[in-house]
């Protein structure tokens, strides 16, 4: 057993020495994986980041009312009559004062010029009141102040702030009929509020000549009162709405860009890693050939044919891990952290960050390993299989 | 072409590495048909786009509806030769939001300023005798399976009936065929607006936007510039532009999503590329005793240089040709994920581009061995 394992350390031993001298073939295996697994952990962070901006607002004691039907905020809506039936229900959070926490808001949209095209996008608007704050208190002013309720002023999500031009803290925003004034830029614990625009509930309804709202958010007393909640608005008569907790909402609203993502990155991934697994045959068959005779003379006096096949395995799979270590790492330092900002389900901008997570990477670190572990067993077994009498006469 | 057979013999020289160096090059081109069909899809809508005909909607904000009373003001515009409007409808089918534009029509206007629905005679007296009659995109129906006389019902996202009910029923009564499809353009259903307008709860006399045909493309700016000053200082100001700005800048609003997508695929597109490229240069070179003999043999260095070059130009021509087409069968199998954002096909324009490529690859990486089996001397060769 001892001198079994021994023959395979000085085989392997020997065949990684040489890779120097093939470095040009070698490398086919290092660049083709790097590249598998830099885009695939790229793409796939993308989704990941996305997700996770959706899903930093799907809190589970939070829950979100809106009209039958209604795919959206954007796409619901309710009158001031609902609102107050929603208000009423029972299982709602309350405050120090003993009020329910309630947040009925509009999202509306308004065209504002992107700052990486210079052309019109769709900014989210929130017409919100006073508990709007209560219900989310990640909502932190970072600079300026708050707006004054019953003005024109807006605060401006931290997002939103870089995403579009003239959303400076004191700029005046040519909007509807009217100038607004940005008087402050708020942080929201990077949650999807932070693409958005606030302003006082009343005065986005008068600027959009609106009556009702888009929905009715309310803090929950715990997770488990989801039900009591949900069970006296649905059979109320005067109602006709859906209940679902900010972590339902988000992860529907984040759904189908994430299949887009997922679909995308792992069509590429994998049409990628088979045309690594050719490249990785291409360099290990080159390899072996190379090396013909000196694995027949090693065979002649008297190594066995298991230490070959695994020595050329650790070789491709040494490679393989190379190469994916270089994709993954590559991957995390160009893209980690990079905003991107796309059309969300509202119809309006959402900015994200890319998420280069351990998970993904491993994830990567699997793909490489099983592309050189494919691309390196056939020419093992191949050099394993030479004949010994033959190959020695080889050129 | 008489050495066609000679370039195959020694293409197959060794058989497993240039089946997958072959294969890499399918690989590489496949990952290119897809990734330029993804970035048609953002930028799409665009070619499809009328040059005679504008959009007018609210200046505002897409959502910002316009009343129908424009509709005679705005055709009352010099320059302007028929105007038509649609709304946005959404609703889910099936439990999901509808993957297909939706939009209250009135069917002789709008068939009228969109000649490239092309609809026949039967369906059009049908769609105009049946008030709850829908007409769609052939594509799409043959996805879902709709038939002439089947009813769907679409749920209402935005607009529910005036009786509170979200369920709208259609009845399919025909067919279009999109002649400008160049991405999802067919993927719609077209139901008719005095159904719509009459049974909504809210909103009444209300429509999403203007489709503006002009009597000369050249002076579409003006007449869209006369168009909104009309409206200027009313409730609801306008902003008219070509259906082409429209598309481009609705594109832009995804922007960022199509760039990254396009600049990290175009980057592995070229390192494979080069990585193929360099195991086929290597191959070259070791059959540099061969390029010897046949020099031995009385063939020109022209002929050689030709030989080699060919060779080359046939492998990356063939991988590309293989990978555009296993690319075509991956979107047509993928189309149901897919053609919710456009993604339908691979136009003719990225098959030429990608060939295009692949014949710059073929010279790129036959080149250099070409011309150095050209100069070779052939006693050098032979002991090589």
């Amino acid at each position: 057993m001892f001198a079994w394992l021994n023959q395979i350390v000085q085989v392997s031993w020997m065949n990684l020495k040489n890779i120097p001298q093939r470095l040009g073939t070698s490398l086919v295996i290092v660049v083709g994986i790097a590249g598998v697994v830099g885009v695939l952990t790229a793409i796939l962070s993308m989704g990941a980041g996305f997700r996770a901006t959706l899903g930093k607002a799907g809190y589970e004691d939070r829950a979100i009312v809106m009209r039958n039907g209604a795919t959206s905020e954007l796409s619901s809506g309710l009158s001031r009559e609902q609102a107050d039936v929603i208000s009423g229900a029972p299982g709602i959070r309350r405050d120090a004062t003993g009020k329910p926490i309630v947040a009925a808001e509009l999202l509306v949209i308004a065209d504002l010029p992107k700052a990486s095209t210079g052309t019109l996008a769709n900014a989210a608007v929130r017409g919100v009141r006073p508990g709007a704050f209560l219900l989310r208190p990640e909502v932190k002013i970072a600079q300026g102040r708050l707006f004054t309720f019953g003005t024109r002023e807006v605060i401006v999500g931290k997002q939103a702030a870089t995403q579009f031009d003239g959303l400076k803290l004191g700029s005046r925003i040519a909007f509807r009929d009217s100038d607004w004034t940005v008087v402050g830029i708020f942080e929201a614990g990077g949650s999807v509020n932070e693409s958005e625009l606030w302003a006082d509930a009343e005065v986005v309804q008068s600027a959009y000549r609106r009556n009702g709202f888009q929905s009715v958010s309310v803090a929950l007393e715990n997770a488990s009162a989801l039900t009591t909640f949900k069970d006296a608005l649905t059979t109320d008569p005067r109602l006709q709405v859906k209940v679902s907790t900010m972590k339902q909402y988000f992860a529907t609203q984040s759904e189908m860009i994430s299949k887009l993502i997922n679909v995308l990155g792992y069509t590429v991934g994998l049409i990628m890693a088979i045309g690594a697994v050719f490249g990785a045959l291409n360099t290990m068959y080159a390899a072996i050939s190379t090396r013909s005779r000196e694995i027949a003379t090693l065979r002649a006096i008297g190594f066995g044919a298991m230490p070959v096949v695994i020595s050329v395995l650790l070789e491709a799979l040494l490679l393989a891990l190379i190469g994916g270590a270089i994709g993954a790492v590559l991957a995390y330092l160009l893209f980690n952290g990079y905003t991107a900002a796309t059309l969300g389900s509202n119809f309006s901008q959402v900015a994200f960050d890319f998420r280069v997570t351990p998970a993904l990477m491993g994830q990567g670190m699997m793909l490489a390993l099983a592309i050189g572990l494919i691309g390196g067993f056939l020419p093992a077994w191949h050099a394993a299989r030479l004949p010994v009498a033959t190959a020695l006469r080889a050129e | 072409m008489k050495y066609f057979s000679l370039i195959w013999a020694s293409l197959f020289r060794k058989k497993a590495r240039t089946i997958l160096t072959l294969l890499s090059i399918v690989v590489a081109f496949m990952l290119f048909g897809l990734l330029q069909a993804v970035n048609q899809a953002f930028n799409g809508g665009a070619d499809a786009a009328d040059a005679d005909r504008m959009i007018t909607n609210s200046k505002y904000s897409i959502i910002d509806m316009l009343p129908i009373s424009y509709q005679a003001q705005i055709a009352a515009v010099p320059g302007v030769k028929a105007v038509a409007f649609a709304s946005w409808f959404g609703g889910s089918y099936q439990d999901k939001p509808a993957r297909f534009g939706v939009f209250p029509v009135v069917p002789d206007e709008y068939l009228g300023i969109a000649p490239e629905l092309q609809v026949s005679k039967e369906t059009h007296a049908a769609w105009n005798a049946t008030r709850t009659g829908a007409v769609v995109g052939e594509s799409l129906a043959k996805q879902m399976n709709w038939k002439v006389g089947d009813k769907v019902p679409l749920v209402a996202d935005i607009w529910p009936q005036k009786d509170g009910s979200l369920t709208w029923t259609f009845d399919i009564v025909g067919t279009f065929h999109n002649t400008k499809d160049q991405a999802n353009g067919d993927s719609a259903l077209l139901f008719r607006y005095d159904y719509f307008d009459e049974a909504r709860q809210y909103g009444k006399g209300s429509i999403g936007w203007f489709l503006v045909k002009v009597d000369d493309r050249l002076r579409a700016e003006s007449v869209g510039k006369a168009i909104d000053a009309q409206f200027g200082n009313s409730a609801h100001a306008t902003k008219t532009q070509t259906e082409q700005a429209f598309a481009q800048g609705f594109a832009k609003q995804f922007g960022d999503i199509a760039l990254i997508v396009s600049a990290i695929l175009g980057s592995v597109f070229f390192t494979i590329l080069v990585l193929t490229g360099n195991t086929m240069s290597q191959a070259l070179r070791e059959r540099i005793p061969e390029l010897g003999i046949l020099k031995t043999l009385g063939f020109s260095n022209r002929a050689v240089w030709w030989l080699v070059l060919l060779e080359s130009l046939l492998l990356a021509m063939l991988g590309a040709a293989l990978g555009l087409l296993l690319a075509t069968a991956a979107i047509g199998a993928m189309k149901d994920a897919l053609s919710g954002f456009g993604i339908t096909r691979i136009g003719w324009s990225v098959i030429a581009e990608g060939l295009v490529f692949a014949f710059l690859l073929g010279v790129l990486v036959g080149l250099a061995p070409a011309l150095k089996a050209m100069r070779l001397k052939i006693v050098d060769a032979l002991n090589a």
